[in-house]
């Protein structure tokens, strides 16, 4: 999973990343085919190259590594909201057919939840502003659903044209790469469909851990297997971190 | 002119019971000194506000100090829960706490609008999520000249604001460096700022990156050596990962919390 997220990231791209596999994924590439992958941290660290792997957003290994170092409203009004990055990296606990994403609450009652997760953070705006988003997470039945409890971020519908409806001049998410394999969304309705399954990943599996009756594309493919160049990389950041 | 003050001074003379407080700081500059200090003082009923409550909101809860909670992001970051803020929200434990929750951008504009002395700001975001549907200081409206949709976010007047420096000058000027999170917009917005600093020098050398807020806009200068362990302070000490991975061992149970409470914060040591 992080090893095919990281293969999405362009050489020369500017990339808002979050915590966790998302941070690992772009510095993975960063250490692998994209050198010059522009790194943004929420906390207001542009450019930044840290060694190891950072535990928190505001880590000081990012900041002394970066470019630049701005506030936090430059960063989500002017860098954000300002349309500068092209892509954005998002994890969440629930995910639906249009790729709405949940990170705030577990149950049907905000004022009463079965689960209260840490909340918006900047997913919202990284959702709505990226010029593109990639969605990193593993595809369990519990996460899969066929309708988030909570939108805490916007994906791609049910309406095929809200984003435009929004005024959202971004995308939205383009890609979902899980633990099983890769869904895309359709290009008018925005249902996600699985394109590509991992290597030694039955179709079924992946249709069992999804509550929604997931469309399969007609060209299904296998992901590349990970390179020992990639997996070499991958352990060393781990490992010093 | 700010005033130097000792932190216990300050707290107890410009925090209230019932005010709305923001100690700020992303991650890095955390006024942790001065959150352990509005806890031996055992201030109640405080509306208190923060992008990410971390490791200092969860105390102020678990103590009892906090009715309201303004938040964007309540987890404990790279480790997974605040256990003293949720279980004030799913238990009522110690007392029930209210939540308005935000994202990082809208509350970060409440903080901007309130910095710039208008009744609100207004920015791209909320706009279909369910967050917009129960945030209390959201609103909707169309750009007076595109129609575009956008939200406004009410202006935050803090009565006090609370942050943590590198330096200070005997004048009360205020020098810093690193990630800046919020810092300029809690200082203009806040009636009241109290500013914990690593030391108090004679002349403010300046640094790369660095800024300086001007004594006029601070109420309170406080020495506090290592008054944002365990978070950090750029060119000062790291950021105590270990005692973040620790904290849920310290926190989960409430008697262990207690115990800590009582021999690390009301003992004085923070």
């Amino acid at each position: 999973m992080t090893v095919v997220g990281s293969r999405q990231l362009r050489n020369g791209m500017s990339c808002f990343v979050g915590i966790g596999i998302p941070s690992t994924v772009a510095n993975l590439a960063r250490n692998t085919h994209a050198p010059d992958l522009f790194l943004i941290y929420e906390a207001g660290v542009l450019g930044s190259k840290p060694y190891r792997l950072p535990l928190s957003i505001g880590d000081g290994e990012l900041a002394t590594t970066a470019d630049s170092v701005v506030s936090v409203p430059e960063v989500f009004n002017y860098w954000l909201q300002g349309g500068r990055i092209d892509v954005g990296y998002l994890s969440a606990a629930q995910i639906d057919r249009y790729a709405n994403l949940n990170t705030t609450v577990i149950g049907p009652d905000y004022h009463q939840p079965r689960v209260r997760l840490p909340g918006a953070g900047g997913a919202p705006e990284i959702a709505a502003h990226c010029r593109e988003v990639t969605i990193i997470m593993r595809h369990t039945r519990r996460a899969f659903v066929s309708e988030v409890d909570f939108v805490t971020s916007v994906g791609l519908g049910p309406a095929a044209n809200l984003r435009s409806e929004l005024g959202f001049k971004g995308a939205g998410p383009v890609e979902v790469i899980t633990d099983l394999g890769v869904l895309r969304p359709d290009p008018v309705c925005g249902e996600l469909a699985l394109v590509a399954v991992h290597p030694g990943v039955e179709v079924e599996e992946v249709l069992e851990q999804t509550q929604w009756p997931l469309q399969v594309s007609p060209s299904l493919s296998i992901t590349d297997p990970p390179t020992d160049e990639e997996l070499a990389v991958l352990r060393d950041l781990i490992s010093r971190s | 002119m700010a005033e130097h003050l000792e932190l216990s001074q300050a707290v107890s003379r410009y925090v209230q019971d019932g005010d709305t407080v923001a100690l700020e700081g992303f991650t890095h500059l955390i006024p942790f000194a001065a959150g352990h200090e509005i806890i031996r003082q055992g201030k109640r009923n405080l509306t208190v506000s923060r992008l990410t409550p971390d490791l200092i909101y969860d105390q102020l809860i678990g103590a009892g100090c906090v009715r309201k909670i303004l938040f964007s992001w309540g987890g404990n970051p790279g480790v997974g829960s605040l256990y003293r803020f949720r279980d004030a929200v799913e238990n009522g434990w110690p007392s029930p706490i209210k939540l308005e929750e935000h994202s990082h951008a809208g509350l970060t504009n409440r903080y901007v609008a309130g910095a710039s002395g208008l009744p609100f700001t207004v920015m791209k975001g909320y706009l279909g999520t369910s967050l917009g549907q129960i945030a209390p200081h959201v609103r909707f409206l169309d750009c007076p000249f595109t129609g575009e949709p956008m939200a406004a976010v009410r202006a935050l007047n803090p009565d006090v604001g609370i942050l943590h420096a590198q330096r200070a000058d005997r004048l009360g000027n205020v020098q810093v460096w690193g990630i800046s999170g919020v810092f300029r917009e809690v200082v203009m917005a806040s009636r009241r700022v109290i500013i914990t600093v690593e030391e108090v020098v004679e002349e403010l050398e300046r640094h790369p990156g660095d800024f300086v807020i001007p004594a006029m806009a601070v109420t309170a200068v406080c020495p506090a050596p290592f008054g944002a362990r365990p978070s950090y302070v750029q060119d000062y000490y790291n950021r105590d990962n270990d005692w973040y991975r620790r904290w849920p061992g310290l926190s989960k149970d409430r008697d262990a919390f207690l115990s800590w409470v009582e021999g690390s914060v009301m003992g004085g040591s923070g």
